[in-house]
């Protein structure tokens, strides 16, 4: 009964989105603040309608009912309870409803919001309340996860295991808030291509109107990545968090589109310029998010981490993609070259530092595109296969990166309009020496000498010398007295602590890239129990492997003991390998050694002998220096984004005293 | 997930085998024993690419033939072949598609170039469309005089007294 009320839920939030937008667009075209309002409630209505269906679809899940299809796939009453409620959205099905979830959710805020104007408002909650309809459509007529088995099986065929981590609770979730967050600018940049004219105060206003949203969806975008990242570090058992695989790229190329549009967006809020290219990163951003969605659910790619492939639901994607992206870039293309105009700038200046931003990030997303799609494309056009994996991008993305940061600590020096390019070189030539110094100092420090990796770790520290460089010049460190410093650092606007955060969290991250990257080392052999192997400075010793038993698995349990080379600073490790019996599915767990920001990664592979014949364990020993670093500089990054949503100018009050009529 | 599957069939030394794996275990690794050689070979397996798995390079993949790539490259490695004529041999057995990288030809200059020309295509336009707009003739629009107004007005109660305009 309960599964059916989530089924007409489903089928309800598909009617009274179709309703929403129908009661928009009557609303604006006839000036009429009873419809408008009618859709807003029709907004809020089709939220709490899709809200209701995941609730009933949770409990399925949670009572282990394997009479409806999509829980007999992927639960199993041994499961324990996190998983069986993730396992909620574990799957295509599933996934999907908490898709259709974050959309109407943010939609209903959307609708909530009191400060835009009535045309712009209204035109937004039309086209949010369509891309509604499209993604319900889609889930109420091809992706039901509803829908029942008669007769109903005794027992699940389980989630599959590599998903059994606590991290599937929060990883997908974030990730779609990220991802869907996204359709709020699409819709808002929509309506500001049929309300928007060119030379007024409309795009200052919409700039901040969109602000926010592209803040909040980068950030939630930002942790959720970041958290997959350390998923497959711990899980897969590679000793690698990135891979360049086509579905991680279709998670970065909408972080990257959004990355570019907050800062265009800064633009336009202040100077009004900018207008078109704002709005075509606004289109561009969702479009990205819904091509990610093609790519990861339609099977068009090979990944390790693609789920639920089939090809007809992948067209049905990628009809839903062509529609919505189709309809808005003609749209843009036909309102575009009216928004002209808006406050003018030199090329040395904060808005030609902001513009070379997104032409770096641009062009970096473009290689991102170009390197998950040129497979499909090549083989399609001559049947020629080729891959395209980490060394592509070591030599296309990753220089475009290193000049963009090289030229990042100056862009918030420079004053808007026209900037003195000598006065922010003298600022920051104490951080530029500095970093030389240190990438002088990584360069002796770290085994075996590497001029690119040392190199890296000198921009790191750029990154974040230049950036706290601009800080101290704000607050007048070490030039006024400590009272007076405390003073300017309370009166700076939040916005500033963001960027400052944001900028820094990224040098943060590049630091634990370079490092990890340039000079992880890597051992592996097999060990019978009392043997050790040493992967640089670290010995890992087999102490004991044992049978255990979990509540849906039976694993080796292999104990083993880090010590440094000198067998100094002892600590113990477990390393699993667990099979599971009921989907017949064998995985990895990591044993993991946190060694200040190092990690010791230590896998304990398959059983075989040795030599002489003895049990032995393939055990693999990674010693990944400053890996630490590797997730909590986007942590950083994320906490500088809340910070700037948090900033005054923000807040729906304060735009409202300025908003355009 | 084909990876999952595949470890289960290429794992089970122990645990209740189930009824598919066929395919043998692959042979343990065996590590050159010059240290030099061996580092050489491990930053090859890294960028060649195991045939039957899901983008997954062969220093990653549990598969028997990764093993094998492996153990073939580590031969090679050892008779003396450089890694551009080992690089060759594997395209010549398995196509293009085994190298992370793909070749610099006619039908890749997109790939290749395509971010770079772009970035250059839109740098030429910028610059041209900021040359003929000349800051110094702009006017300040009445958006910009109210809001000069504004902080004029705010400027007596601020804080930061020589933030730029853009602080306020």
């Amino acid at each position: 009964m309960i599964v059916e009320t989530g089924a007409f839920a489903l089928i309800l939030a598909f009617a009274l989105a179709a309703l929403q937008t129908g009661l928009a667009t009557a609303g604006r075209l006839r000036r009429s603040r009873v419809l408008a309002g009618a859709a807003e409630g029709a907004a809020l209505a089709a939220a709490l309608a899709v809200a209701v269906a995941f609730a009933a679809l949770i409990f399925a899940f949670v009572v282990s009912d394997f009479s409806v299809a999509n829980v007999a796939a992927n639960s199993h009453t041994d499961k324990p309870m996190l998983y069986k409620v993730a396992g909620a959205w574990g799957s295509h099905e599933g996934s999907l409803v908490l898709w259709c979830l974050v959309l109407t959710g943010f939609g209903a805020v959307l609708a909530r919001a009191r400060n835009l104007p009535f045309g712009l408002k209204t035109s937004a909650v039309a086209t949010q309340g369509l891309l509604g309809v499209l993604f319900l459509a889609f889930a109420v007529f091809t992706s039901s996860p509803f829908a029942r088995l008669n007769p109903a099986p005794f027992q699940g065929a389980s989630l599959n295991p590599l998903l059994q981590d606590p991290a599937l609770a929060f990883h997908p979730p974030l990730l779609y808030a990220g991802y869907v967050g996204f359709s709020v600018c699409f819709s808002l940049a929509v309506a500001a291509l049929i309300e928007g004219r060119a030379n007024s105060a409309f795009w200052p206003a919409w700039g901040r109107w969109v602000r926010p949203w592209a803040l909040a969806s980068w950030a939630f975008l930002t942790v959720g990545i970041t958290l997959g990242a350390f998923w497959a570090y711990y899980e897969l058992g590679w000793g690698g968090w990135w891979f360049w695989d086509p579905v991680e790229n279709a998670s970065f190329m909408p972080w990257l589109a959004g990355a570019a549009l907050l800062h265009s967006a800064v633009v336009t809020e202040r100077r009004g310029a900018l207008a078109g290219w704002t709005t075509f990163l606004a289109l561009l951003a969702f479009t990205f998010s819904m091509l990610g969605a093609f790519l990861v659910r339609s099977g068009v790619l090979t990944s390790v981490h693609a789920f639920a492939v089939d090809p007809q639901r992948g067209m049905m994607l990628l009809a839903i993609l062509g529609v919505t992206a189709g309809a808005a870039f003609a749209l843009f293309a036909w309102r575009a070259p009216r928004l002209k105009g808006g406050g003018m700038f030199a090329p040395v200046s904060r808005e030609g530092a902001l513009v070379l931003n997104n032409l770096f990030l641009t062009a970096a997303c473009a290689t991102v595109l170009l390197g998950t799609l040129y497979p499909l494309i090549l083989e399609a056009a001559n049947g020629s296969t080729i891959s395209v994996g980490p060394p592509y991008f070591a030599l296309t993305f990753v220089p475009l990166m290193a000049v963009a940061f090289i030229i990042l600590p100056a862009g918030p020096l420079l004053a808007w309009k026209r900037g003195d390019l000598k006065g922010v070189t003298q600022r920051l030539v104490v951080a530029a020496g500095l970093a030389v110094l240190l990438a002088l100092l990584g360069w002796l420090m770290f085994e075996p000498r590497k001029a690119l990796s040392a190199a890296g770790i000198g921009l790191g520290a750029w990154l974040i010398l230049g950036t706290l460089a601009e800080t101290a010049e704000r607050t007048r460190l070490f030039r006024a007295s400590l009272a007076e410093t405390l003073r300017r650092a309370r009166g700076l606007p939040l916005g500033a602590w963001g960027t400052t955060l944001a900028h820094a969290g990224l040098g943060v991250f590049v630091l634990g890239a370079v490092v990890e990257t340039g000079y992880r080392v890597e051992a592996a052999r097999p060990l019978a129990v009392g043997e050790a192997i040493k992967a640089g400075k670290w010995t890992v010793r087999l102490d004991e492997v044992r049978i255990i038993e979990g509540p849906n698995y039976l694993a080796e349990q292999g104990r083993l003991t880090v010590t440094l080379r000198s067998g100094a600073a002892p600590r113990e490790v477990t390393a699993e390998r667990r099979f599971f019996p009921a989907g017949g599915q064998t995985t990895t767990e990591v044993g993991l050694d946190f060694r200040g920001l190092d990690d010791v990664y230590v896998v304990l592979g398959e059983r075989g002998r040795t030599e002489a014949g003895a049990p032995a364990w393939n055990v693999r020993v990674w010693w990944n220096p400053w890996a630490r670093l590797i997730f909590l500089g986007p942590a950083i990054m994320a906490l500088g984004g809340v910070l700037s949503l948090m900033d005054r100018r923000l807040r729906l009050a304060v735009g409202k005293r300025r908003a355009a009529p | 997930m084909k990876r999952a599957l595949l470890i289960a069939v290429a794992s089970l030394g122990l645990i209740a085998a189930p009824a598919a794996s066929r395919e043998p275990p692959p042979a343990p690794d065996r590590s050159l024993p010059d240290a030099a050689q061996e580092a050489r070979a491990q930053a090859l397996f890294d960028d060649i690419r195991c045939v039957v798995c899901q983008h997954e390079a062969i220093a990653d993949s549990p598969a028997g033939i990764a093993a094998d790539m492996r153990g073939l490259v580590r031969e090679q490695i050892a008779a003396g072949r450089s890694d551009a004529q080992i690089k060759q041999d594997l395209v010549r057995r398995y196509g293009d598609f085994v190298l992370f990288q793909p070749p610099v030809r006619l039908g890749t200059w997109l790939l290749w170039f395509g971010p770079f020309v772009l970035m250059a295509a839109v740098a030429a336009v910028l610059l041209l469309t900021t040359r003929r707009r000349r800051v110094e003739t702009a006017a300040l629009s009445p958006d910009e005089e109210a809001r000069l107004a504004e902080i004029i007005e705010a400027s007596a109660d601020r804080r930061d007294p020589d933030a730029k305009s853009s602080d306020h």
